[in-house]
């Protein structure tokens, strides 16, 4: 399928596939998000959409095709060059990957030390992120001692500590009731309008329901189909 | 690197038992080469002040003219090496010996001839101090026409530098052992942490953060490790130096021994520090794979 034109793409996908040896886990995707896209990609689980997430940040690299992101060719990314890419993007995963035995504060501070940030801009900027998510009273707790919608809550601050350009978060809401899952998609929803391009992995068609916009589908590795799913009204 | 010193501490901290573990192991290894080096040190000045004392005895051949022997003063004066040249005529010897055996000297008179020859008493300039440059210029005087023999301290001055080489060896491999003992110690800790850090570290990387932020804080922590064991090591060998020499002056003695200079202490130290840093270095090789 050729790449759809979609103005002014931030990401783009050539024929990308994707093998672990003799399986096959994505097959000839190729795809383009535009700056500013609150995109979708849904499937059943072991469609490859975590997979195509990995390929993005270079969690994994294709077995063939090209990725280009923000003008960067991910193939032809030297290895020191990774962090840098890596930074683009704010990375949400389903089972959080929080540091436990770091405070919340510290779990977020280290995104920004990561990158040689000034202390006094570490701290303004992770109290004022923690704000936004509404763990600033909870900065000091340890993670495992927070509730999986708090916990997921960090990890949004933390993705969005470094000011990213593209936000990916891989069934954001998987392991949470509805009422946490809807803070998080509110959160990812208040970033997306600050400029942002948000692209999220899920499999909960209710959920892109609700909040609508363009979805990519995979089914067994291969792009199914691209269209946009209208938000239904409130 | 007030950060990675930070988070570095941090870590050992966090992880105490296991470093102290490790900076007493480093410590105990410095103190043996220490122990080595001290030993060394003191040795070499030793020997240095006994070859301060040596010189080498030219006895010339009777019958000699006046002008030859004057010849032969000048001759070995020129040779490389030699600092100083004095002449002991047979009378001086006979007297020197006659000084020397007091009591007995009396058996000196019923010598019927003074049989002691003449002698060139040849001293070395102090930067040739040392067994192959004596054992060098010996022959070469011992070549020279009208000499009829050298003599010097050979057998036991040989006897001695023996001993010190064979310390110096064993003080060399037994270092460079305890030197690998304590970085693979080292090693091992920063394994354990790494192992224990690998989740955290999977994080830093997705996070964007880089193999330098990564890794600095295990360098510093090898290198801190290496400079804690160092100083605790020289500390303990300073102590007990100390220890010796009070007793020795306690019992009314006099231990002609030095401690080792600072620039061999802060070697020594530095030494640690880079085994840390090795030890460090072959643990995140094997450990952390770039991604």
């Amino acid at each position: 399928m050729a790449p759809a034109d979609s103005g002014d793409p931030i990401i783009r996908l050539f024929h990308v596939h994707k093998r672990y040896n003799a399986k096959k886990a994505l097959l000839d995707v190729s795809f383009e998000i535009s700056r500013n896209e609150f995109l979708f990609v849904s499937g059943p689980s072991g469609a490859g959409k975590t997979t195509l997430l990995k390929l993005l940040y270079l969690g994994e690299t294709a077995s063939e095709g090209q990725i280009i992101i923000d003008g960067l060719n991910l193939s032809r990314i030297p290895r020191r060059r990774v962090p840098f890419l890596r930074r683009k993007f704010g990375i949400i995963f389903q089972d959080y990957k929080l540091i436990p035995k770091k405070s919340v504060y510290d779990n977020v501070a280290i995104v920004l030390e990561a990158r040689g940030a000034p202390r006094k801009t570490i701290r303004k900027k992770v109290r004022s992120v923690l704000r936004t998510v509404g763990m600033e009273e909870k900065r000091r707790a340890l993670p495992p001692s927070l509730s999986g919608g708090e916990q997921q809550r960090v990890a949004v601050a933390r993705a969005i500590a470094g000011d990213p350009q593209i936000i990916l978060a891989d069934e954001p809401t998987g392991s949470l009731d509805a009422e946490s899952a809807s803070v998080i998609f509110d959160l990812l929803r208040e970033y997306h309008r600050r400029g942002a391009t948000v692209l999220v992995a899920t499999h909960d068609t209710a959920l892109i329901r609700r909040t609508g916009g363009r979805v990519i589908l995979l089914e067994d590795g291969g792009l199914d189909v691209a269209t946009t799913i209208p938000r239904l009204p409130a | 690197m007030i950060r990675v010193i930070h988070r570095a501490l941090k870590d050992m901290w966090a992880n105490r038992f296991l470093n102290t573990v490790t900076v007493v192991t480093v410590a105990l290894s410095i103190l043996i080469v220490g122990a080595f080096a001290l030993f060394f040190v003191n040795a070499s000045a030793l020997l240095s002040l006994w070859t301060k004392e040596i010189r080498i005895m030219a006895y010339l051949e009777a019958e000699m003219t006046p002008e030859a022997v004057d010849r032969l003063g000048l001759q070995m004066a020129g040779m490389p090496g030699v600092g100083d040249v004095r002449f002991v005529s047979k009378e001086q010897a006979m007297e020197r010996l006659r000084q020397g055996m007091s009591e007995g000297s009396a058996l000196l008179d019923t010598l019927e001839e003074n049989p002691l020859p003449d002698t060139y008493e040849v001293h070395m300039a102090e930067a040739f101090r040392n067994r192959d440059r004596f054992e060098l210029l010996a022959r070469r005087i011992g070549g020279l026409e009208g000499v009829s023999e050298v003599e010097y301290g050979k057998e036991w001055l040989s006897r001695f530098v023996r001993i010190i080489d064979l310390f110096r060896l064993t003080g060399l491999a037994m270092g460079g052992l305890f030197f690998l003992a304590a970085a693979f110690i080292v090693a091992n800790t920063v394994r354990l942490v790494l192992y224990s850090r690998r989740d955290e570290i999977e994080i830093l990387r997705l996070m964007g953060g880089s193999e330098g932020f990564i890794r600095g804080p295990f360098y510093m922590q090898g290198i801190l490790q290496g400079a804690l064991g160092g100083a605790a090591g020289m500390g303990m060998l300073f102590a007990g130096f100390r220890f010796v020499a009070d007793k020795v002056a306690e019992g009314g003695g006099f231990l002609p021994a030095r401690f080792l200079p600072d620039e061999m202490v802060l070697g020594i130290l530095m030494g640690s520090m880079a085994v840390g840093w090795i030890g460090s270095y072959i643990s995140l090789r094997q450990v952390l794979k770039a991604s």
